[in-house]
C-alpha cells in the first residue's frame, strides 16, 4: 500500500480553444465523458462525435499508456510503441507498466484524479466495469475505421466488447488456458503425443506414475485454479453467471462435476496438497513434474528457464471442448476525451498497434483477428494449437462488477474444494449463494442495464 | 504578528499581577502540529465517517445516504459482509494474542544479551536490528518461498534433520499462524530490542550495585530492579506492538493471501478488499470505524493495566 504510485502522468485542462474546426462538436464530447460522473449520470457515457481520420496532424502531444505487460510480454511492447514513435513523431508514448493485480485498483482512481492513462490496454472481463464506472468511452469510430468487422474475430471475443449497445474496447488479442507438459518427462513415460480426453488424460496420469513419477500433475490452491475450474464448468456445459447479471449459476451440477473431479486429483494422490501460491509453477520450470496448466503469457517465460515443454489445448473432460480464455483490449479512458489533440492521437496509436497484432504474438499471446491468427508464422509458433482451438474458448460475460464478485466467492469456493476445507457441493452452493446477493447488490449499483 | 504582540504583552505584566489566561501563544506554538493533525488526521476521520454513511463508491455518480445501514450490516448476521467481517476481526485477534507477548518477551531478553559487555557487541546488536530495515515486501516474499510447503529450504532442512518435512507452512492453520507470527516477530522484534536497550541503560548503576551489596542474585536483580525500571518504556512498547500487530495486513497479503481459504485474511486486509477493491467504501469505512474503536477499548485496557501497577 505504501509504494508510490508509479505515473506522474500531467495533469491536464481541456485547451479546447486551441483546436480547430470541429470544435463545437468536441466540446460537446468533453462535457459528456469529461465532467464529474453526477453530470453524466444518464447514458452509457457520452460518445465522442468526432471523426477519427486514422491520421494525427496536430502539434506534439504526449499521452500516458497504461498496461500490466510486467512478464514474457513486457518486452515486445516496449519495441512496437517505440517503432510507433519513431514512425509517429509528433506523438511522445509515455509508458507505465503496472502489475495487473493493481492494475484494477490504481486506474479508475487515476483517472478520477485526471492523472490516469488517455489509452490503455484491460482485460477484456473488467471493459463493462469500467465502462459503467465510466472510467473509459466507447471506440466504436476507432473499430471502424480500422475497419474491425465482426466476421473478423470470434462471437464471444467481439460481443464481450459492448457494453449498452457501445463497443469499449479493441481486442488485441486473445490468450487462454492451456496445458504445459515437460517434454523429457513424456519420453520416459512412453507417451507420443499428450492426452486429450479424460480417459487418455487419466492414463497418462498412471504412466507418468509407472515411469517413477509419483506425482504428475500438481493442483494449484490459489491462481490459476478458478481458471481450470471455469474451463472444465464449461466443459460440462454449465455457465458460471446468469447472462442477466443477477445469478452466479457455478454451483450447478456441471460446476460439481467439475470441482469435484480438480478434488479428485488431490484425493487420489497425483498432486500434492495445498499448494502455496505459484508453487506449481515455480516447480514445473524446476522440472519437478510433468503436467501443468496454465495461461499461455508465460510461455516466453518457460522458455527462458530451460525446461524442455510443449503446449496442447487442456483435454476435453467433460463432454464437449472448451477452456477459459480473456483477451487484451484497448481503450480511450474519459480524461483523453478533454483534449482533442490526445484523443485523435490515442486513436491513431490504437490503429497503429491494432495492425501489428502478427507481430505481438511473438509475446506468447494468440492475434485476436482471424485474418492474422491465419498466417504461418503464428500457425507455427508455440502457441499454435491453441490458436487453433479458438471456438472453443470461452469469456466471461461483461456484467459489470464480476471481477470482483469472482475474487470474494468463486476464487474461494474452488480454493476451498481442492483444500477439502469444505466438500466441493456445499462450497460451490454457499459460495454461489453469496455471489447472487453481491451480484443484485451490483446492479442496483451499476444501474440495470 | 499579532502573536508577538500578545507575547510581548504578556512579558510587560509586572509580576504578581493577575494573568487572564495563557492568551494566544500556545495556540501558536501549537499551530504547525495543529495544522498537520487536523488536515491529516481530523478531516480525513471525519471524512471518513461521512462515506460511511453512504453507499459509497467514488467512480460512480450516486452516492446515496444509507445512515447508519453500513454498521448495521456489519452486526446482522443475514449480511453478505458480516461472516467476513468478523472472520477477519477474528484473524487479527489470532494473530495479536500470539505476537504482542512473543514481541514483549523475545525482544527483552536480547536486549539483556546485548547489554552485556562481550566482544563484537555492536555486530550482534546490528545483526539483531537488521531485518526492521527491510520492507515488508521484501521479508514476505523472502519467506514465501522459504516456507513453501513442496519447494521451500525451511521443509527441506526439517527433513535433512529427520523431522517432518511435508507441514504446509502456508497452507494450513495453525501452521500459518505460526509462520504469520513467526515472521513478524523475526522481523521487528528489532525495533522493540532497541527501545528495551535505550531503557536498560537508563537505569542507574548504583542500583545494581547497591542491591548486589545487599546479597540479591541475578533473578532478583532482574525482577526488583531491571522490571520496575522498564515500566515507562514497557507500557510505550506493549501500546506500539498491540496496534501494530492489531494492524497486521501486508504478511498474510503478501505470504499467505489470505489462505487457507481466508481464514488468515486479517481485518485491514478485508478493509482493503473492500474499499480499494471492491469500491464499497461506504462499508469499508464503517468496518475501519468499528475496528478503531475496537482498538481503543484495548488502548484504554493497557493503560488501565499499567496505571494500577503505578499506584501498588
Amino acid at each position: 500500500m505504501n509504494e508510490p504510485i508509479l505515473s506522474s502522468g500531467v495533469s491536464r485542462r481541456a485547451f479546447l480553444g486551441l483546436s480547430g474546426g470541429a470544435a463545437a462538436g468536441l466540446a460537446l464530447a468533453a462535457c459528456g465523458g469529461g465532467k464529474s460522473a453526477s453530470d453524466a449520470a444518464g447514458g452509457a457515457g457520452a460518445a465522442p462525435t468526432t471523426s477519427f481520420s486514422g491520421t494525427y496532424s496536430g502539434p506534439a502531444v504526449t499521452l500516458s499508456y497504461w498496461n500490466g505487460f510486467t512478464g514474457g510480454d513486457g518486452p515486445f511492447m516496449t519495441k512496437m510503441v517505440q517503432e510507433f514513435m519513431k514512425e509517429n513523431p509528433n506523438i511522445t508514448i509515455k509508458a507505465n507498466t503496472v502489475q495487473w493485480a493493481q492494475y484494477y485498483q490504481r486506474m479508475p482512481a487515476a483517472v478520477t484524479a485526471g492523472k490516469g492513462p488517455d489509452v490503455g490496454v484491460m482485460h477484456l472481463d473488467q471493459l463493462a466495469t469500467n465502462a459503467a464506472r465510466k472510467v473509459i468511452v466507447p471506440v466504436d469510430d476507432v473499430a471502424k475505421a480500422i475497419g474491425l468487422e465482426e466476421s473478423d474475430f470470434t462471437k464471444q471475443v467481439w460481443e464481450a466488447g459492448i457494453y449498452q449497445n457501445a463497443r469499449y474496447g479493441i481486442p488485441l488479442d486473445v490468450h487462454s488456458l492451456a496445458m504445459f507438459y515437460n517434454t523429457d518427462d513424456m519420453k520416459k513415460a512412453g507417451l507420443d503425443k499428450p492426452p486429450t480426453d479424460a480417459a487418455s488424460y487419466m492414463a497418462a496420469l498412471d504412466k507418468f506414475k509407472a515411469a517413477g513419477m509419483d506425482q504428475p500433475f500438481w493442483m494449484p490452491t490459489r491462481w490459476p485454479d478458478h481458471l481450470m475450474f471455469l474451463s472444465l464448468l464449461w466443459q460440462n456445459g454449465g455457465e458460471p453467471y446468469s447472462a442477466d447479471g443477477t445469478k452466479a449459476t457455478f454451483d450447478s451440477d456441471a460446476g460439481i462435476k467439475a470441482l469435484t473431479w480438480m478434488a479428485d486429483i488431490v484425493n487420489k494422490g497425483y498432486s500434492p496438497k495445498n499448494l502455496g501460491p505459484d508453487t506449481e509453477y515455480v516447480a514445473f520450470k524446476n522440472k519437478k513434474y510433468p503436467l501443468h496448466w496454465n495461461g499461455i503469457w508465460q510461455i516466453n517465460d518457460l522458455k527462458s528457464s530451460g525446461v524442455p515443454f510443449a503446449l496442447a489445448p487442456i483435454p476435453q473432460i467433460g463432454d464437449r471442448p472448451a477452456a477459459w480464455a480473456n483477451s487484451h483490449n484497448f481503450y480511450v479512458t474519459r480524461q483523453a476525451t478533454q483534449d482533442d489533440n490526445k484523443l485523435q492521437a490515442s486513436k491513431v496509436f490504437i490503429d497503429w498497434i491494432s495492425k501489428k497484432s502478427a507481430e505481438w504474438a511473438g509475446a506468447g499471446m494468440v492475434p485476436a483477428r482471424k485474418s492474422v491468427r491465419e498466417t504461418e508464422a503464428v500457425k507455427n509458433s508455440i502457441q499454435g494449437p491453441i490458436a487453433e482451438q479458438i471456438d472453443n474458448l470461452h469469456f466471461l460475460p461483461p456484467i459489470p462488477g464480476v471481477g470482483d464478485v469472482q475474487a470474494q466467492t468463486l476464487e474461494i469456493a474452488v480454493s476451498d474444494g481442492i483444500t477439502g476445507k469444505r466438500p466441493p457441493a456445499q462450497a460451490l452452493k454457499e459460495e454461489a449463494a453469496k455471489a447472487s446477493q453481491l451480484m443484485e447488490a451490483n446492479k442496483k449499483k451499476f444501474g440495470a442495464s | 504578528m499579532a502573536a508577538a504582540v500578545e507575547l510581548a504583552d504578556t512579558d510587560a505584566r509586572p509580576p504578581g499581577r493577575a494573568r487572564k489566561g495563557p492568551g494566544v501563544a500556545p495556540w501558536v506554538f501549537l499551530a504547525p502540529y495543529l495544522v498537520l493533525f487536523l488536515g491529516f488526521v481530523i478531516a480525513p476521520a471525519v471524512y471518513g465517517f461521512y462515506i460511511s454513511l453512504h453507499d459509497y463508491d467514488y467512480t460512480l455518480p450516486g452516492k446515496p445516504f444509507v445512515g447508519l445501514d453500513n454498521y448495521a450490516k456489519l452486526f446482522s448476521s443475514d449480511s453478505v459482509l458480516f461472516s467476513d467481517f468478523w472472520n477477519s476481526m477474528r484473524a487479527t485477534g489470532i494473530f495479536t494474542l500470539f505476537s504482542v507477548p512473543l514481541l514483549l518477551a523475545v525482544p527483552l531478553a536480547v536486549a539483556l544479551l546485548m547489554n552485556q559487555k562481550f566482544w563484537g557487541r555492536n555486530l550482534f546488536r546490528a545483526v539483531y536490528f537488521a531485518p526492521y530495515v527491510l520492507g515488508v515486501a521484501v521479508v514476505a516474499v523472502l519467506w514465501r518461498f522459504l516456507l513453501d510447503s513442496n519447494i521451500g529450504l525451511v521443509n527441506q532442512y526439517l527433513g535433512a534433520l529427520g523431522l517432518p518435512d511435508s507441514v504446509a507452512w502456508l497452507t494450513t492453520t495453525p501452521a500459518a499462524w505460526v509462520s504469520l507470527v513467526g515472521v513478524t516477530v523475526w522481523w521487528t522484534l528489532g525495533f522493540n530490542a532497541v527501545i528495551y536497550l535505550a531503557g536498560l541503560q537508563d537505569i542507574a548503576p548504583e542500583l545494581y550495585e547497591s542491591a548486589k551489596v545487599d546479597g540479591a542474585n541475578a533473578w532478583q536483580r532482574f525482577w526488583h530492579v531491571t522490571i520496575p525500571g522498564l515500566r515507562p518504556v514497557l507500557s510505550f512498547v506493549t501500546m506500539v506492538t498491540i496496534i501494530a500487530s492489531a494492524n497486521m495486513f501486508g504478511q498474510s497479503y503478501l505470504m499467505t493471501q489470505g489462505a487457507p481459504g481466508q481464514e488468515t485474511r486479517t481485518a485491514i486486509y478485508f478493509i482493503t478488499d473492500t474499499g480499494l477493491r471492491n469500491y464499497q467504501m461506504g462499508d469499508a469505512a464503517a468496518m475501519s470505524y468499528v475496528l478503531t474503536v475496537a482498538l481503543m477499548l484495548l488502548s484504554i485496557a493497557v493503560f488501565w493495566i499499567f496505571r494500577e501497577k503505578e499506584r501498588s
